[in-house]
């Protein structure tokens, strides 16, 4: 039997808006995915307790406050204490393109701005979940 | 393995990993299930069911904090639906459940159904042993939201709650058979709702009803979203565990349960002698024939095969 992805689809931050994470959690779950989604403003804490009691193989983070260039490596930062850094984390949002090197370097796989399809995102957690 | 040790002290990431193993591949389920089954048993397995809508995630939440206060450890298994078309999943209860994330003594799971059909995962029974083990003092399994008929829950739960909600029907939905019976409590949510009195006289007469109970089911209003009701709803629980307990009934249900559970395990490896058998050089696309041509009936055609098993087991 193969094994399911799981997938953690996380809003950190205090906006509101999920429209997006929704339509990503819809299209994860038409390809085949476990989506997990844990409701808006949540903490870095709370996404990386979710992510290990849910032992999903990624966390994907939407956001769209300006905050992610703390709260997008905190994750990161966060899963690594837990030794849980086999966890693919990858981000999204309205995301300045000055921004997503720093983004990399901190250890976001990922960065999908708007435009990017559902399935550019797809084919990217397919071909880059670890084995474990 | 170096996850059930871990497990067994507590950690919770190698809990989730052991799940996850016991959810994937059965194999590994049964290497982990015998390892850990005398460290079993010692949690109360509560059931939270009732129809999609009817609060079941935010009940969950309230009595899960209600526990924790007490200074006990809490195991959720929450499932929702796995689709029949793509295999995937929105699990969405976490969000009612919010604060408990981070509560050290609260460990949450969702589950997809992944094909199976009676409100639950073929492999929530896997996870709460394995929480079990890892010395949740309550586990909470929360099915999916359930129609009439999906009543697994009653094969892996000490206590039953049925969530009903005011105005999803008349009172003949009731008497009907099926999840209408299975409750050990029975919980009117949203009951600052127009019809909550009304749903709950008619849950009320319905339980008057049944003659041969042994212990008749409470009827006990909240307003889940409000913590209404909630220290009432706990003590009603306790009390069923104090029955339980005094009456042998525990002992006996849990018995029961195994038995279903020996007896499917060996289903299942009957199963793959049986289509073994079937399957090798077409043999049953040979007999099929026969009994379509009327040479043969379907009876006569089992008795062969029952034959061919026998002598080589």
């Amino acid at each position: 039997m193969s094994k399911i992805i799981r997938v953690l689809v996380a809003k950190p931050g205090l906006d509101g808006h999920d429209r997006g994470a929704k339509v990503i959690a819809r299209a994860l779950r038409d390809a085949g995915m476990e989506v997990i989604y844990t409701g808006l403003r949540q903490t870095p804490e709370q996404i990386v307790a979710a992510a290990i009691q849910e032992d999903v193989d990624v966390v994907g983070m939407s956001l769209l406050s300006g905050a992610h260039n703390y709260l997008f490596p905190r994750v990161v930062e966060l899963l690594k204490e837990q030794g849980a850094d086999d966890i693919l984390v990858i981000g999204g949002g309205v995301i300045p393109d000055d921004d997503i090197p720093g983004l990399k370097e901190a250890g976001i796989a990922e960065i999908f701005t708007p435009g990017t399809t559902t399935t550019e995102m797809i084919e990217f957690i397919k071909n880059n979940i670890k084995d474990n | 393995m170096e996850w059930i040790k871990k497990m067994l002290e507590g950690d919770k990431r190698a809990c989730a990993k052991l799940i996850t193993a016991a959810e994937n591949n059965p194999d590994e389920a049964e290497k982990i299930i015998r390892e850990i089954h005398t460290h079993t048993g010692h949690a109360h397995v509560i059931g939270i069911t009732g129809p999609p809508g009817a609060g079941k995630s935010t009940l969950t939440d309230k009595v899960v904090k209600s526990l924790v206060d007490e200074g006990k450890r809490v195991g959720i298994i929450a499932v929702d639906p796995t689709s029949p078309y793509s295999g995937g999943s929105i699990l969405g209860d976490r969000i009612r459940m919010q604060d408990l994330a981070l509560n050290p003594n609260v460990f949450i799971r969702s589950m997809g159904t992944r094909g199976y059909l009676g409100g639950l995962s073929k492999y929530t029974k896997n996870a709460l042993k394995i929480l079990d083990a890892a010395g949740y003092d309550y586990i909470i399994i929360e099915t999916v939201g359930v129609g009439q008929s999906e009543v697994d829950i009653v094969k892996i739960a000490d206590t039953i709650l049925m969530v009903m909600v005011p105005g999803l029907g008349d009172d003949i939905q009731s008497i009907k058979a099926g999840i209408m019976e299975i409750g050990d409590i029975f919980v009117i949510n949203k009951s600052d709702l127009f019809g909550a009195d009304r749903t709950a006289t008619e849950v009320n007469m319905m339980l008057d009803l049944t003659m041969d109970m042994e212990r008749r089911p409470p009827v006990v209003k909240v307003v889940a979203v409000k913590n209404e009701g909630i220290d009432n709803l706990i003590r009603e629980i306790k009390s069923h565990i104090q029955y339980l307990e005094e009456s042998g009934q525990l002992e006996k249900r849990r018995k029961n349960n195994m038995k279903l559970e020996v007896v499917e395990l060996i289903e299942t490896e009957l199963r793959k002698i049986v289509i073994s058998h079937t399957d090798k050089d077409n043999k049953l696309d040979g007999r099929v024939a026969q009994v379509y041509s009327k040479e043969k009936n379907i009876y006569e055609v089992r008795d062969e095969f029952l034959k061919a098993i026998r002598k080589d087991n």
